[in-house]
């Protein structure tokens, strides 16, 4: 593993994603994206008395399925990296509880996928682990419940408001064998441009994002032509067009690649009421795991760039009118055997 | 990679990352938040807004024409029922439907009101009875209360400075 620039590695050993494990809720199975996930559940308390245990449910199905797709054992995955949205990380927490696999929780809202990612990854490439997997959820009524109003509140949403994903992504990663390889990551920086409406996080994101693209270029001297497709989290409509209006300022040639968000793939805009689009921990985790890859086994992408997004807030910091810091972080994935 | 690369004056990190300012960005920001269509807002308000006084309306008198209520009578059965039919749809999931449509409209005092409180208390009925339930079940109604009796004060206060018997009786 080297340091390249000021933030990024390049991973020597090419950790790789030997499976992924991707379930979501019943409104994301009706979303375009549904065949892509491993389990569509029916109800949206996945069979649990509260919303909590209903999304730790979900962390702990994903990371089971993402093992025993792989053909392993849980006891022989070394390390489980994984974070949520929940207040200390409790839905991560309580499920690595059950996994009992030692854990290393980490927070960077909805960043935490590929945050999860790079840092499984950089475990293994480092001969520290020859298993470790990387996990992430979210739950739409948990989000609601800790951010904004009781689910059932009947307040209307703005329109650049985002709908929280409810499922859960794991990757697991090992030394060698077939599979996407994951060969660089960028560890963003904290981006705070001031804003303050947390019904508006794509605004809020967007120069994160960016940021963290030009970083990554920049580091490894690369250019958005060596990727076939560059994916941001969940900036969703709103963020999505302020980003492309960041890169056009600043002179980078997006337009050389494919620049999607991952908030903008999973819902249907006609059908499903989502106002800008999609966000929370398991967006970016459940389109690329689930259907990213997918379409990388399929030989349609060859390289690609996901850029996770997150916006750390807390209820505490907006109500005392404290503006939104964000962060993203980048993984590049490439198919191909190690 | 540097064409038309635009240098606004201000803070820059040098060579990489967002050159535009936080002003510049937020007056960005604003431009591309897409436009609440508030004429369409403001007639559905009204629409679903007076349908539920409709209702209210039918409802009282029903009481009245049916079950022998005097019309001052009424007013208590009426305002149960409303709230009856408002934690119903709340708890059958609708309510929040309706109000993404609805706005304002389905915010009118007694419906919206057992709304805020049925909804609270469902949510946090997992934190248990007293702690869950009780404790939470204010938590969007709350200030509505507190303002509004905070207002009434304020609002008696002045009616007794300038009521003519009162000041008359202060003398």
């Amino acid at each position: 593993m080297q340091l390249m620039g000021r933030q990024s590695w390049l991973f020597d050993r090419r950790p790789v994603i030997l499976a992924t494990g991707t379930v979501v809720g019943p409104f994301e199975g009706q979303g375009p994206l549904a065949a892509d996930f491993d389990h569509v559940h029916d109800e949206l308390s996945i069979g649990q008395d509260s919303w909590e245990k209903a999304e730790r449910a979900l962390f702990e199905e994903a990371a089971q399925l993402a093992a025993k797709k792989a053909g392993i054992a849980m006891d022989q995955v070394r390390f489980l990296v994984g974070g949520d949205l929940m207040n200390q990380i409790i839905s991560s927490t309580f499920a690595a509880r059950t996994l009992a696999v030692p854990f290393i929780g980490v927070f960077g809202a909805c960043s935490t996928s590929m945050l999860s990612l790079a840092t499984a990854a950089m475990l293994v490439d480092a001969g520290g682990a020859p298993y470790a997997m990387a996990v992430t959820c979210s739950h739409n009524a948990t989000a609601e419940k800790q951010f904004r109003y009781p689910t059932e509140y009947g307040s209307q949403k703005p329109p650049t408001a985002q709908f929280t994903v409810t499922g859960a992504g794991a990757a697991l990663l090992g030394r060698s064998g077939s599979g996407p390889v994951i060969t660089a990551a960028t560890i963003g920086k904290i981006v705070d441009f001031g804003v303050k409406d947390p019904f508006n996080m794509g605004a809020a994101m967007a120069p994160a994002a960016v940021d963290t693209i030009l970083a990554h270029m920049n580091d490894l001297n690369r250019s958005p032509d060596d990727y076939d497709l560059i994916v941001t989290g969940d900036l969703s409509k709103v963020g999505h067009r302020l980003a492309l209006e960041l890169f056009a300022r600043e002179g980078f040639p997006i337009d050389k690649t494919v620049y999607s968000d991952c908030g903008m793939m999973i819902y249907d805009y006609e059908k499903q009421n989502v106002q800008a689009g999609a966000s929370g921990c398991a967006c970016s985790a459940v389109v690329t795991y689930g259907h990213l890859l997918n379409r990388m086994k399929k030989g349609e992408l060859k390289r690609i760039l996901v850029v996770a997004t997150g916006a750390l807030l807390s209820t505490i910091s907006y109500q005392q009118g404290e503006s939104i810091p964000c962060i993203a972080h980048a993984v590049a994935i490439e198919s191909g055997v190690n | 990679m540097a064409q038309n690369r635009k240098k606004p004056p201000g803070k820059k990190p040098p060579g990489r990352g967002v050159s535009l300012s936080p002003e510049e960005y937020r007056t960005l920001a604003k431009q591309a938040e897409p436009k609440r269509n508030a004429f369409a807002n403001a007639v559905r308000a009204f629409l679903v807004g007076g349908l539920i006084c409709v209702i209210g309306q039918l409802v009282q008198t029903v009481y009245i024409e049916w079950f022998g209520f005097e019309k001052k009578e009424a007013g208590n059965p009426t305002v149960a029922t409303m709230i009856l039919l408002s934690v119903l749809l709340t708890g059958f999931g609708v309510y929040d439907k309706i109000a993404q449509w609805a706005g304002a409209g389905t915010a009118v005092p007694v419906t919206g009101f057992a709304n805020s409180m049925a909804s609270a208390a469902i949510e946090h009925r997992s934190e248990g009875f007293v702690l869950g339930v009780g404790g939470k079940m204010f938590k969007v109604a709350g200030p509505v209360i507190v303002f509004g009796t905070v207002a009434a004060f304020l609002v008696a206060i002045v009616y007794m400075m300038f009521h003519p018997e009162l000041i008359k009786g202060g003398k």
